[in-house]
C-alpha cells in the first residue's frame, strides 16, 4: 500500500478538486460581518509634489464611513526593507521611507494617496473619483543611467542620489579579474536587457482587516505566500502590534511567482482601518490595478564579459548591471540583484576569477523585487547567452565550449561564495542531447527550410540555489529574517495525522506532495495525512514558499517531526509488547520484534497514546504530536540542460517554438508528475518572457502595457508539448529527503534556449546577429533582419 | 461600472425611440463596450441592447449577396461559409466567448481601427444598411473609431457580394491578438480589393496602387517593390516602418490565398 502513495509516486494532486471545481475558498470568497469595502486613490503621475488631497465631498457622499490620507499615516511605520545590501565600501544601502498613504509625494503612478472606505465598493469608488488631488508634478526618472546623472531628479529628496547601492562581488576579487582580462587570449562582450516583467498571478491581491475590540486582536486575510513574515513585518514594524495578538490567515492563494512574497501597503491599510473603525475593511485588486500596484520582476541592464585562455578554458568572468528597484524598496528587493544573482554567476563552468557588480537604482515605477527565479534567472541570461557569443566568436561548437568548461568535481567552491554540493552536468547534457535528438536536427531544418522558415537550436545550462539557507550565514548577507522551515506533526487517537507547515502552498501542490513524505515514512497510505496551512493561529512560526523552498527546507522540518513522532511511537510500541525499544522496526505502518512475530499496528500504537490505560506514564507523557524546526547547511543546487528549437518566419519575424527539451537534475523526487507539472509552468513562464512579456514605461513614466490588450500573456499555443526529464538524479547532500527543489528552475534556464535558438535561426540565413533584447516579439526579430 | 438604465427592445422603431435620449448608448454584443464600461470609462445613463431585435438576427442569401443581421454573432457567421473568406475572418475573432457574443453590426459601429471586419467589408465591397439609408462601405468608415453613422442610426444589416476569391490574412498583435495589421483581398472578374485593417493611423483603408497592381497581374509577385504610403501607426507592438512591411506581406500571402 504505502509504495504505490508514498516518495516517488505519481499522485494526482488531491487539492485540484476543489480547484478544477470551483470550491477554493480564495480571500476574496471570504466576507466578514459588517465588513466595509476600500478603494485606493492612486497617482496617476508618476513624479509630483502632493500639494493638496481635499475629501470634503467626497466624504458626504453616500455610504461613505471615512476617508483615510497621508496624514493618518503620519505617526504609522513605514514599509519595511526585509533585506540591507552594504556596498562595495563598506555602507549600508540607501534606504528610504515607504511610506502606506503618500506623504507629501507620489513617485510611482498607483502610488496610494488616500483611501475611502464605504458600505461597498461601488460607493467607495464613487466617493475616490470625487477626492480632489492637487499634485505639483516634477520630471520622472525611468531610464536607470539616467537616473544616475548628476542633475536627474530624485525619487527621494532625503537622499543623496537614486543610487540604492553599488555592490561589488566579490570586492577582493576585482584587481585579479582585471589582470585575467589583461591576458586573457580572447574576451567576449554582450551588453542585454533582462525584461521588465509582471507576475500576473491569476488571483488579484486581496486583503481583508478585522478588529475584535473586545479582545484587542487583529486579523489579516491576504494573499500572500508567507503570512507569518507579514504577521512580523507588519505587526513589528508598521502597525506596532504584538504577534499574539495579530493573526494573519493566507487561504487558497491563486498564485504568486514570487509577487505574493513581500509585504504591501494595502495590507497593513485594512489592518490598521479595521482597528480605527472597528469594522472590517475589505480591498479586492482589480487586474488594473494589479499593473500598477503588484511589485514588478527582472528590469536589469548588463554588460558581461568572460575572458577565455587559447584553449577555450574560461578564465575569469566580469559583469555590470543596472537593477532597477522602483521608487520604493519593496520587502526583498535588494537581495534580488545581489546576493540571489552575483552569487550564481558561476553557473556549470569552472571560473576561476568572476567579479559581479551591480548598482540598484530607484526610478518612478512600481517597485522591483522577486519573481519566479528572482536574481538566477538575471544571472543565467547573461552567462549563458555570453557563452553561446563567444562560442561563435571563436567557431567552436556551443555544446562542446560548455562542456568542456563544466564542473566536474563536487563538491565544488566557486569564486562567488557558495560551494556546490552535488551535481553531475555531464549527465544532464548527455540527455538532453538524447531527449532533444540533436542529432536530428540537421534533418528539421532542411523540413523547415523546405516550408521557408529558418530553423534555430538554442542549448544552454543553467544552475540555480534553492532552500535559501542557512539562517546565520543569510543573516551576515544582510537578512533581516531566518530561513528556517517548521512543521508540527499531530497525530489524531485513530492514526491519522494532521501536519501544520510554515509553508505555504499557491498552487505547488503542497498538500498532495507533503503527506507522501510523512506517510512514507511511517507506512501508511498519503490519505491518512491531511497538511494546514497558511494560517498563524493554527501553524507554526514558518517562512513561507519561495525560491524553490518548500520541500527541501519544509519538507526536511516534517521529516525531523515525524522522526520525533516515530522515535515517540516506537516507546509506546515497545511497553505494549513489552519489549525492547531498541528491537522495535517500524514497517508498512506495523511496529514489530525484530527477531520475532510479534506486531502491533500504527493505530494500536495512536491509540494507546491517547488512551493511555496501558502506556509507561512515567517514563512518557501521552500524546502524540512533535514540532520540528529545520535550517539547512546550505543551498541545495539544482540544475540542468535546456534545448529549443524554433521556427522564424523570415518575413514577419514571427517566432514559434518547434521543440523544448529540458534534462533537469532535482535531486530526488518526491512526485514526479508535480515536478513534470512544476517544470512546465517554468518553462512557460520562461518563454513568456523570452518572446512575450515586457512591462514597458514611457518617458513621463507611464505604463504603456498596462493591460492584458498590451501585456502579452504567454497562452497554451505559445508553447510547444514539451519533452522533460528528470532521470539524472544527484542527491542533494545535506537535507534528509536528498530534494533540491524545481518550482523555478524552467523559468531560469528557457530564457536564454530560447534567445539562442532565434540567434542560430538568424545567423543560419546570413544575418550577422549576435543578440535580440527580449521580448524577441516579432517586431525585434524583424528589426534585427534588417540590420 | 457606474449604474445605467437598461432597455431591451423588440423592434427597431422601439430602439430607435430609446436611442433618442442624449443619454443612450447602443449596446450590440458588448464585447468592447462592457470593458469600455468596467473601467468606468463611458458613463451612460441608458443601455439600449439591440440583442432582443429579431430583424437584426441571421444570415441569408440575395441573389449573389449575402445579408447579414448586424445582431449576427461572429460564430454564426464562421460557421456560415457561404464566403469562405469571410467566415474564416470571424472564427478568427478573439475567442469562443467573444465570437458568441459580438456582432457584426457592432463591430462596424465601433469601427476599431485594429478590428477585423472593416478590413471584410471593405475589402468585399460591402453595403451597410441602416435604419435610414444604405452606406457603401467606402463612405461609411471615417477615421479611427468614426464611421457616417448619425445619432440615431442604427446598423441593421450588411450586404456583402459574393467575390470569384477571397482571402483574409491576420497578423496578431502578440497581446491583444486583434489585427496588428490584417490584409483581405477580393477579386471579381478583373476587380480586387485589397483592404487593410490595424496598420493605419487613419483606420482601415484601401490599397490602391496593390489594386491596380493586382488587376494586371493577380499573382503575389505582382507586389514586388511596394508598400503602402500613408501613416502608419507605430506602437509598442511595431514601427510605422514594420507595418508598412506586414502590409505588402500579408498582402501577397492573401493573394497566394484565394
Amino acid at each position: 500500500m504505502p509504495a504505490d502513495g508514498g516518495i516517488g509516486a505519481p499522485n494526482k494532486r488531491r487539492e485540484d478538486v476543489r480547484f478544477l471545481t470551483g470550491k477554493g475558498k480564495y480571500t476574496d470568497d471570504l466576507n466578514r460581518p459588517g465588513q466595509a469595502h476600500v478603494i485606493f486613490v492612486r497617482s496617476q503621475v508618476a513624479h509630483g509634489n502632493l500639494t493638496a488631497v481635499n475629501t470634503d465631498e467626497a466624504a458626504a457622499m453616500p455610504g461613505v464611513i471615512r476617508i483615510f490620507t497621508g496624514a493618518d499615516f503620519a505617526e504609522v511605520g513605514g514599509l519595511p526593507c526585509g533585506w540591507q545590501v552594504t556596498d562595495r565600501h563598506g555602507e549600508p544601502m540607501q534606504e528610504p521611507a515607504h511610506p502606506v498613504l503618500a506623504q507629501g509625494k507620489v513617485r510611482h503612478v498607483g502610488d496610494a494617496i488616500a483611501a475611502v472606505v464605504a458600505e461597498t465598493a461601488d460607493q467607495a469608488r464613487d466617493a475616490a473619483e470625487a477626492v480632489e488631488v492637487e499634485i505639483d508634478e516634477l520630471p520622472a526618472v525611468v531610464d536607470m543611467k539616467a537616473a544616475l546623472a548628476a542633475d536627474a531628479p530624485k525619487v527621494h529628496d532625503d537622499l543623496s542620489s537614486n543610487l540604492c547601492y553599488d555592490w561589488g562581488f566579490v570586492e577582493e576579487n576585482k584587481a585579479a579579474v582585471e589582470e585575467a582580462f589583461a591576458n586573457a587570449a580572447h574576451v567576449t562582450t554582450l551588453e542585454l536587457v533582462n525584461n521588465r516583467l509582471i507576475a500576473n498571478p491569476m488571483e488579484p491581491r486581496v486583503a481583508i482587516g478585522d478588529y475584535d475590540a473586545a479582545g484587542g486582536d487583529s486579523t489579516l486575510y491576504t494573499t500572500s505566500q508567507n503570512p507569518h513574515v507579514i504577521r512580523l513585518l507588519m505587526g513589528a514594524f508598521v502597525l506596532g502590534i504584538p504577534e499574539h495578538k495579530l493573526r494573519v490567515v493566507a487561504p487558497d492563494v491563486g498564485g504568486g511567482f514570487g509577487s505574493k512574497i513581500f509585504h504591501y501597503a494595502e495590507e497593513a491599510f485594512c489592518t490598521f482601518a479595521a482597528k480605527a473603525l472597528e469594522r472590517p475593511v475589505k480591498w479586492t485588486s482589480t487586474r488594473s490595478e494589479a499593473f500598477i500596484t503588484d511589485a514588478h520582476g527582472r528590469d536589469h541592464v548588463t554588460t558581461i564579459q568572460l575572458a577565455l585562455d587559447a584553449d577555450n578554458n574560461f578564465t575569469a568572468i566580469r559583469t555590470d548591471t543596472h537593477a532597477n528597484m522602483g521608487a520604493y524598496l519593496s520587502t526583498f528587493a535588494p537581495s534580488v540583484p545581489t546576493w540571489l544573482h552575483g552569487t550564481l554567476m558561476a553557473g556549470n563552468y569552472r571560473t576561476p576569477l568572476i567579479y559581479v557588480n551591480v548598482k540598484a537604482v530607484f526610478t518612478n515605477t512600481v517597485p522591483v523585487d522577486a519573481y519566479r527565479g528572482a536574481g538566477r534567472p538575471e544571472a543565467t541570461f547573461q552567462l549563458e547567452r555570453v557563452i553561446d557569443k563567444a562560442a561563435r566568436e571563436l567557431g567552436v561548437d556551443p555544446i562542446a565550449l560548455r562542456r568542456q568548461n563544466f564542473i566536474t568535481e563536487f563538491p565544488y567552491a566557486t569564486p562567488v561564495a557558495v560551494e556546490y554540493d552535488t551535481g553531475n552536468y555531464v549527465a544532464t547534457m548527455d540527455k538532453l542531447e538524447e531527449i532533444a535528438d540533436l542529432a536530428g536536427f540537421d534533418a528539421r531544418r532542411a523540413e523547415s527550410a523546405a516550408k521557408g522558415k529558418l530553423r534555430g537550436l538554442g542549448v544552454n545550462c543553467y544552475i540555480e540555489a534553492c532552500g535559501i539557507a542557512p539562517s546565520n550565514l543569510v543573516g551576515q548577507l544582510g537578512a533581516r529574517a531566518g530561513l528556517y522551515e517548521s512543521a508540527t506533526v499531530r497525530v489524531n487517537a485513530t492514526g491519522g495525522l494532521v501536519v501544520m507547515t510554515g509553508s505555504h502552498s499557491h498552487g505547488q501542490g503542497h498538500e498532495t506532495a507533503f503527506p507522501q513524505v510523512v506517510a512514507d515514512m511511517i507506512g501508511i497510505d498519503p490519505s491518512m495525512v491531511e497538511i494546514v496551512h497558511g494560517d498563524t493561529a493554527n501553524t507554526p512560526m514558518g517562512m513561507g514558499t519561495y525560491g524553490s523552498r518548500s520541500l527541501a527546507v519544509g519538507g526536511s522540518a516534517m521529516v525531523r517531526a515525524t522522526e520525533k513522532i516515530i522515535a515517540k511511537a516506537k516507546k509506546i510500541a515497545a511497553h505494549l509488547m513489552e519489549a525492547a525499544e531498541g528491537d522495535i522496526e517500524l514497517k508498512d505502518g506495523q511496529f514489530s520484534v525484530a527477531g520475532t512475530d510479534k506486531s502491533v499496528a500504527w493505530g494500536d500504537v495512536t491509540l494507546a497514546a491517547y488512551v493511555p490505560h496501558n502506556y509507561p506514564l512515567e517514563d512518557i507523557e501521552p500524546g502524540l504530536e512533535e514540532t520540528a524546526f529545520y535550517d539547512p547547511a546550505n543551498f541545495t543546487y539544482p540544475a540542468g540542460a535546456y534545448a529549443c528549437e524554433v521556427e522564424v518566419d523570415p518575413d514577419t519575424g514571427k517566432v514559434t517554438i518547434e521543440r523544448f527539451s529540458a534534462a533537469d537534475d532535482f535531486g530526488n523526487i518526491v512526485n514526479p508528475m508535480i515536478v513534470d507539472g512544476q517544470v512546465h509552468g517554468g518553462l512557460g513562464q520562461g518563454i513568456g518572457q523570452a518572446l512575450l512579456e515586457h512591462a514597458v514605461y514611457d518617458e513621463d513614466g507611464q505604463l504603456l502595457s498596462g493591460s492584458y490588450m498590451d501585456y502579452a500573456m504567454p497562452r497554451a499555443d505559445d508553447v510547444p508539448f514539451y519533452t522533460v526529464d528528470h532521470s539524472c538524479q544527484t542527491p542533494c547532500t545535506h537535507n534528509p529527503l536528498g530534494v533540491k527543489g524545481c518550482g523555478e528552475a524552467g523559468a531560469i534556464g528557457s530564457p536564454p534556449a530560447v534567445v539562442n535558438a532565434v540567434v542560430d535561426a538568424l545567423r543560419s540565413a546570413g544575418h550577422d546577429v549576435t543578440h535580440i533584447d527580449m521580448p524577441l516579439s516579432p517586431h525585434r526579430v524583424w528589426q534585427a533582419m534588417q540590420a | 461600472m457606474y449604474e445605467f438604465d437598461i432597455e431591451k427592445p423588440s423592434t427597431i422603431d422601439e430602439a430607435v425611440a430609446a436611442l433618442a435620449s442624449d443619454e443612450a448608448q447602443a449596446l450590440g454584443g458588448g464585447q468592447t463596450l462592457i470593458p469600455t464600461l468596467k473601467q468606468r470609462l463611458a458613463a451612460p445613463g441608458v443601455l439600449v441592447s439591440l440583442g432582443g431585435i429579431d430583424a437584426l438576427k441571421g444570415i441569408r442569401p440575395e441573389g449573389d449577396t449575402l445579408v447579414i443581421g448586424a445582431g449576427t454573432c461572429h460564430a454564426d457567421v464562421a460557421a456560415d461559409g457561404t464566403i469562405p473568406a469571410l467566415s474564416a475572418l470571424a472564427a478568427g475573432i478573439g475567442d469562443p466567448a467573444v465570437r458568441n457574443r459580438g456582432t457584426i453590426g457592432g463591430s462596424l459601429a465601433n469601427n476599431d481601427p485594429s478590428a477585423c471586419y472593416p478590413a471584410g467589408v471593405l475589402g468585399l465591397g460591402a453595403t451597410v444598411v441602416t435604419n435610414q439609408r444604405e452606406i457603401g462601405a467606402g463612405d461609411f468608415f471615417t477615421g479611427l473609431f468614426e464611421t457616417a453613422l448619425e445619432d440615431g442610426e442604427i446598423i441593421t444589416a450588411v450586404k456583402l457580394p459574393r467575390p470569384e476569391a477571397a482571402a483574409y490574412v491576420k497578423f496578431e498583435q502578440p497581446a491583444s491578438r486583434f489585427a496588428l495589421v490584417g490584409v483581405f483581398v477580393s477579386r471579381t472578374g478583373t476587380e480586387v480589393r485589397v483592404a487593410v485593417t490595424g496598420a493605419s493611423e487613419d483606420g482601415v483603408f484601401r490599397w490602391t496602387e496593390a489594386e491596380a497592381a493586382l488587376s494586371a497581374n493577380f499573382a503575389p509577385d505582382a507586389l514586388d517593390g511596394m508598400s503602402p504610403d500613408g501613416d502608419m501607426i507605430s506602437d509598442i507592438h511595431g514601427s510605422a516602418e514594420y507595418r508598412a512591411h506586414l502590409v505588402a506581406v500579408l498582402t501577397k500571402r492573401a493573394v497566394a490565398a484565394c
